[in-house]
């Protein structure tokens, strides 16, 4: 008898015990998390911050995916259209974004950010990227401003002592580069989008904020005169055949920044990540180094934009409409000062945190962040910021401009048409 | 008991008689089939009906469709003047398809199928880039063409002769559709050349043997006797290279997307456009029907018009 009462007590124990062991740990979460990362250093440094979060939250699990840019979209898209997102993912907010907000495929992220004082932490500018309709779905991690790469060495050679200020001394200095018979420009125009930057800049300089919100929110129209006229500007320049030779069929991918990085091109109207693309991209894999400089897009005279307004955009992630409170957790785990830095020192990131700013050594895209903080008026690139069919449509026309098979004015309906569409 | 005509006996089978046992045979049929119905019906059937359901609606593609617009989309799809062009880049497609691609390949297997020194070798190098993926096909002529000589191979020959610049084979609207269908008929004419090999073991020897007597030349050969012998397949590879090029997509997406300035655009980079970059999914699955039809159609014809004659011999 007294040995059945010591059996009892000591399953007793065994089971009480065991209760409180399962209570005190916390149920196992996984979250999934998909990136676009794809340079060996930058993948490690995602994986190192996931090993650090689940040190320290045992019960947590986190499956990183990396896909190439392209793949990314399109398994995204896929994803999407099943109704099933990942947990955290990659994303440049704006008009994309907004789809999938509204099909309700995003977790609204708003009390968390409130809370505890997240919200202060991003630069504002960045963080209302990734909000719609006053709600926030995810967090910036990287901005920039789009603008002039160029080979300093390249434009000694054509006598061109100081980058231009204006768009008729741009034009001036491409006859220039010509004429020393070289390259002037750099362009993977196959891929529609890096051409869209052309045009979409001269739009911003021609027709100022208010000509933009104005046609965005339908009392205007994208068959303005600004617009077209900014065609006008960009068929002036395509009619110097500043290009590389094929441009219409080259990619961002591969050639662009290929001819840029080993010194046959002398400009690119690129962002942020260009730099860091130009170095992979060149036979010795160090790029151009102290021969590559940056100035912002020139004025066009009688423009309504000013000279520091910009355009650009950046990365960040959003929030599934499934993902469990610990992946807002760990969001805001690698949305740190510190993790920051780190991805600026590693030139993953210009950095939207605020006090992250000293993660940015580098002398050009310093540069870069200055002219994005300083830019009075900040214009998302047209494909991010319109909805996608829009944005699509964009990119579609210019390279009509580009191949000279549109007309400026017939460029502009198409874009009218589609928004008229698709913008109620 | 019945005779047949030798005079031997022959078992009549009784199944052919017996009710209870062909119904047994027909279930028998019926659960061998299921499977593959099922994967036929899931995968195949179901989409096509929902792409015409779909087809019917102003669709992103997420959540449930509830902008019904009836036949808007087909309206917009047949006047547009890109998906016009669409069908236009993929005729000619089809067109030069068949007066280059499949003679070559049928001139090529004329050569390998006889008594050529090292014919297994190039039945093997012939056909190996059938073999490739069209991704890998497509990134590697991608290099091949590249405007530049000192990276592509093309234009570093080229530029070798005095006088010739190199060209922009995939940058230039008037060269781009021609580039691409090099690269389908390097791709695809292994596959017809396999094809024919397999038709012309199906000759028998004897009646090459007994025209060879006759005193035919090697013209008449090849034009009285072989083609007419393989004509069954060269029914079928005419018909499989149409509805080959009607649907090309991988190799034109990976090496143009379309471009530049929808100058190498066919209907399915088009219907890939709509529904996954612009987000139009219900406009897509329309484009998609048209494209089925347009298929069938042609499917439908060839089989009534031109290889009735196969299956009645």
């Amino acid at each position: 008898m007294k040995k059945f009462t010591l059996v009892l007590f000591m399953t007793g124990i065994l089971l009480v015990s065991g209760v409180f062991t399962t209570l005190a740990a916390e149920a196992p979460v996984t979250i999934t998390w998909w990136h676009i990362e794809i340079v060996e250093n930058q993948i490690a440094l995602w994986q190192g911050l996931a090993d650090e979060y689940m040190a320290a939250h045992p019960n947590v699990t986190i499956e990183i995916t990396g896909y190439e840019n392209e793949n990314f979209k399109t398994k995204l898209t896929t994803v999407m259209q099943s109704g099933a997102p990942p947990d955290l993912f990659q994303s440049w907010g704006g008009g994309v974004m907004n789809e999938y907000a509204k099909a309700g495929l995003l977790l609204d992220i708003t009390a968390y950010l409130d809370k505890d004082g997240w919200r202060d932490t991003f630069a504002p500018g960045a963080l209302g990227v990734y909000s719609f309709e006053g709600k926030n779905y995810g967090v910036p991690r990287d901005m920039g401003m789009v603008g002039f790469w160029y080979n300093k060495e390249l434009f000694a050679k054509a006598g061109i002592d100081n980058p231009p200020a204006t768009w008729t001394e741009l034009l001036a200095d491409v006859q220039k580069l010509k004429d020393a018979n070289i390259t002037p420009i750099a362009l993977g125009e196959g891929d529609k989008w890096p051409g869209a930057f052309w045009w979409e800049y001269l739009a911003t300089r021609i027709a100022g904020q208010a000509g933009f919100n104005a046609a965005y929110s339908r009392k205007g129209s994208f068959t303005d005169a600004p617009f077209i006229q900014a065609g006008e500007k960009l068929q002036e320049l395509v009619a110097l055949e500043p290009f590389q030779s094929g441009f219409l069929g080259a990619t961002w991918g591969v050639d662009e920044p290929t001819l840029m990085g080993n010194g046959e091109a002398a400009m690119d109207l690129m962002g942020q990540w260009a730099p860091g693309a130009f170095n992979d991209s060149s036979i010795d894999q160090k790029g151009l180094g102290n021969k590559l400089g940056w100035f912002p897009f020139p004025m066009v005279e009688g423009g309504a934009g000013g000279p520091a307004d910009a355009l650009g955009g950046g990365n960040g992630f959003t929030v599934g409409k499934n993902a469990p409170p610990e992946a807002v957790d760990f969001l805001k785990y690698i949305s740190s000062v510190d993790s920051q830095v780190a991805q600026a020192k590693i030139g993953l990131s210009l950095p939207v945190v605020v006090g992250a700013e000293s993660g940015v050594t580098d002398p050009m895209l310093k540069l870069v962040q200055q002219g994005t903080a300083a830019a009075k008026y900040f214009q998302l690139y047209y494909d991010q910021a319109m909805p996608p069919a829009v944005g699509s449509v964009v990119n579609d026309s210019v390279q009509g401009l580009f191949a000279g098979t549109l007309t400026p004015k017939q460029a502009t309906q198409a874009i009218e048409d589609s928004a008229a569409q698709e913008i109620k | 008991m019945k005779k047949n005509s030798f005079g031997q006996n022959v078992q009549t089978l009784p199944r052919m008689t017996n009710p209870v046992r062909r119904h047994q045979d027909r279930m028998a049929i019926m659960i061998f089939l299921l499977p593959a119905l099922a994967l036929f019906l899931i995968f195949l059937v179901y989409p096509i009906f929902q792409s015409v359901y779909y087809s019917l609606f102003s669709w992103k593609g997420f959540g449930p469709a509830v902008d019904f617009i009836g036949l808007d989309n087909f309206k917009r799809i047949l006047t547009d003047r890109i998906f016009l062009k669409a069908v236009g880049n993929g005729l000619l497609i089809v067109v030069f398809s068949l007066i280059i691609q499949l003679p070559l390949a049928l001139a090529l297997a004329l050569m390998i199928g006889r008594s050529l020194r090292g014919r297994a070798f190039f039945r093997t190098i012939f056909f190996m880039p059938y073999i490739l993926s069209e991704v890998i096909t497509g990134i590697m002529w991608m290099i091949l063409y590249n405007p530049n000589p000192n990276r592509g191979f093309i234009n570093a020959i080229l530029t070798l002769i005095p006088g010739i610049k190199a060209i922009p084979w995939l940058g230039n609207t008037s060269t781009v559709l021609m580039a691409i269908f090099v690269v389908l008929t390097w791709k695809f004419f292994g596959f017809h050349m396999l094809l024919y090999l397999a038709g012309l073991q199906n000759i028998p020897p004897e009646i090459e043997e007994a025209a060879l007597i006759d005193g035919v030349n090697n013209r008449q050969m090849i034009t009285y006797i072989t083609i007419p012998l393989i004509g069954s397949t060269i029914r079928t590879s005419i018909y499989l290279s149409v509805l080959g090029s009607l649907q090309v997509f991988a190799l034109v997406w990976i090496m143009t997307k379309g471009g530049p300035v929808n100058a190498s655009e066919v209907m399915s980079t088009y219907m890939y456009r709509f529904s996954f970059v612009r987000f139009q999914l219900g406009y897509g699955s329309a484009v998609a029907v048209v494209m089925l039809l347009i298929s069938l159609l042609f499917s439908l014809a060839y089989l009534r018009l031109v290889r009735q004659t196969d299956y009645l011999n």
